[in-house]
């Protein structure tokens, strides 16, 4: 239906007075896919949306769009789109003629516009609110008016600002269901900015996981939550163990790892030299009770907190070293043998769950 | 076992002696706390209003006033020739002075809410544009007397310079003085409200216009202008109420050769003609209520306030 686009950003900066908010980072973006940008708040990821989308300018770099380079063009000329984060509609008009208000600067005659508008309206099911002012909608109807808005300008991509944050958990969950649709549908480059994981890893075909300004990884979701590149990466994704330590040993196909005043692991081999610091990280649901089948595959705890959630227990052990160690143990194996705070316990693990971390910068 | 005590579970609990203090009924409550302002407007709005329109319609001669109730003054108001010029002449002072301070005010409120960055700056540049109020009103119109009389310092300034040989005449004593210093007194009164307005403009809003294509002049025309509507009308507002009620710069500026409303019912109140000079401004009033009506209905303004 659309043309899609493909996103690439060379080496761009941004510097805001003596403060760098992106550093030189660098990132090719498929025609037609997906990508969310996540991170922390003051990542950058923001800043790099909005240098994607022109209303920031480029410090330093090149952004192409479809092989076009549209660094120094205004927004409406470089064929994306943009939704605000508090969708940003005109509180003085009404859905028509917010959604018709490009066509209206393009000089398009008012019958034109505003039967296109409603035709966008009602692809977002909104045409019986078409005479309504912004606030007299909900908050995801907000956000559809939002979506028809960016969309009526028929862009190559389009760029959300952390589209979800406004909306309550329920609407967060379904909202979520309708972008992807939508980007199925269209078939047109979405560049989502957002904080949360979770949403990240239900939306994207390639999330960048950003921090302090920089490019953590660049992966698919699986990739990213799999092999978590450093461990950054590992511990805002979650559901992982990350340990830090020192390298004393290692063979062709093995390292160990030793946690100051504390155990050793084993990992795979690496190319740490021996001596040099280096993180491990370890799935929490893929650690299990018991004695290790080998030294170094496990430690022995002591429990500090229990979380029973439904389908499965969280266990939060401390010892070797390691100040939290997350295990999500099935129900039935935890309750075969219950154990309570304060008691010790034995955890282990197997040695292909052992995930050696790169470190950043 | 150790005990867990939740903040302020049982401080209620241990001391049972309830503190004794005055109960006041909540009804009687909000009536308390809406007194003080209704005795102030009603001694200071209410009863004096009240006592205007009563006087209006009292019967007067050269040194007494009579209780009654005659419709001679509004008869007298409304069907003199000289009224409705005054009327007129301070209708058109409004309407020059309306325009003026709304182009001014506007666009000194958009420099500061759109073109200084930082919010330290926007109050020190806001707050030097009330530096004058600091002085009296009277004293800044006189202080332009001597800046544009016969010999002032515009009509020296153009003579030494050789651009005219005579002093320019209209510049003192003239309708031109007249809505000149009016500007002047006034263009704040239009700057704050439609300040306060912009200032509440998402400037997501202006990058949203932005992004759909919208240029500078099409962003100002299609979203800042008509977000800026409800500061304008209560400047509006304020300018057309004041430009209504005043007397000493018409008198001042115009050097008497020029009338307003008010002007006219102080001299009204000088010869001692109190029930004219009330039905005047009776009058004036239901004027001016009519034209706030009128802009409130244009406008709706609730969100402002």
């Amino acid at each position: 239906m659309t043309k899609a686009a493909e996103i690439e950003i060379a080496s761009v900066s941004k510097v805001y007075g003596t403060t760098t908010a992106v550093h030189a980072i660098s990132l090719k973006i498929p025609a037609g896919s997906y990508c969310c940008l996540l991170g922390p708040s003051g990542c950058g990821k923001t800043s790099t949306l909005r240098m994607i989308a022109g209303h920031e300018s480029v410090s330093s770099g090149d952004i192409l769009l479809g092989n076009k380079d549209v660094t120094d063009l205004p927004p409406a000329a470089r064929g994306t789109a943009m939704m605000f984060q508090s969708y940003a509609l005109f509180p003085h008009l009404d859905l028509v003629d917010n959604v018709a208000f490009s066509l209206k600067m393009k000089g398009v005659d008012k019958e034109t516009r505003r039967a296109k508008a409603l035709d966008m309206l009602k692809l977002m099911q909104l045409e019986p609110y078409a005479n309504r002012r912004p606030a007299q909608l909900s908050g995801g109807q907000q956000q559809r008016v939002a979506l028809a808005r960016a969309l009526i300008t028929d862009p190559e991509a389009l760029l959300l600002d952390e589209p979800l944050s406004a909306l309550d958990p329920f609407l967060k969950i379904r909202m979520r269901a309708e972008l992807k649709k939508l980007q199925t549908a269209l078939g047109i480059t979405f560049v989502h900015v957002t904080h949360s994981q979770e949403e990240a890893m239900a939306l994207a075909d390639l999330i960048v996981v950003m921090n302090d300004g920089r490019i953590e990884q660049a992966a698919p979701p699986r990739t990213v939550f799999e092999r978590p590149a450093t461990a950054f990466v590992a511990r805002f994704m979650g559901d992982h163990n990350v340990i830090s330590g020192r390298v004393t040993a290692s063979t062709a196909s093995d390292t160990l790892l030793s946690v100051p005043s504390g155990g050793d692991f084993w990992a795979p081999a690496s190319d740490t030299p021996e001596g040099d610091l280096a993180d491990i990280a370890i799935r929490t649901d893929r650690v299990r009770m018991g004695a290790a089948a080998e030294a170094g595959l496990g430690f022995t705890g002591t429990i500090s907190n229990v979380e029973y959630r439904g389908s499965s227990v969280k266990l939060v052990a401390t010892g070797a070293g390691i100040e939290e160690f997350t295990a999500i143990l099935s129900d039935t194996m935890f309750f075969d043998r219950p154990v309570k705070v304060g008691e010790a316990i034995e955890l282990s693990w197997n040695r292909e769950d052992v995930i050696v971390l790169g470190r950043s910068h | 076992m150790a005990t867990v005590r939740f903040i302020g579970a049982g401080t209620g609990a241990g001391t049972p002696k309830a503190r004794r203090s005055l109960r006041i009924p909540a009804r009687l409550a909000s009536y308390l706390q809406a007194t003080p302002l209704t005795l102030i407007l009603g001694c200071f709005l209410a009863l004096p209003l009240l006592m205007i329109v009563v006087v209006s319609f009292w019967d007067y001669d050269f040194a007494q006033m009579y209780p009654g109730f005659l419709l001679m003054n509004y008869q007298e108001t409304l069907s003199s020739w000289v009224t409705w010029q005054t009327y007129l002449n301070t209708l058109k002072y409004a309407a020059m002075v309306w325009a003026i301070t709304l182009f001014l005010g506007f666009w000194v409120a958009y420099f500061l809410a759109f073109h200084i960055r930082t919010t330290a700056m926007q109050m020190v540049l806001f707050l030097v544009c009330t530096v004058p109020f600091l002085t009296s009103n009277i004293i800044r119109m006189i202080s332009w007397i001597p800046v544009l009389g016969r010999n002032g310092l515009i009509n020296s300034g153009l003579i030494s310079a050789g651009i005219v040989s005579e002093p320019v005449e209209w510049l003192l004593y003239s309708d031109f003085a007249v809505v000149l210093a009016m500007v002047h007194l006034y263009t704040l009164f239009m700057v704050t409200p439609i300040f306060n307005t912009l200032m509440r403009i998402d400037k997501s809003l202006v990058e949203a216009a932005r992004d759909a294509g919208a240029s500078s002049w099409q962003v100002l025309t299609n979203v800042i202008l008509p977000l800026a509507k409800p500061g304008m009308a209560i400047g509006t507002i304020f300018v057309v109420t004041l430009v209504m009620a005043d007397f000493s710069t018409v008198q001042v500026m115009s050097g008497g050769q020029s009338a307003s409303v008010a002007l006219m019912m102080k001299n009204q109140m000088s010869l001692l003609q109190y029930p004219a000079a009330a039905a005047n401004a009776v009058v004036l009033l239901v004027l001016v209520l009519l034209m706030v009506a009128g802009i409130l209905r244009i406008v709706d303004i609730r969100k402002e306030l």
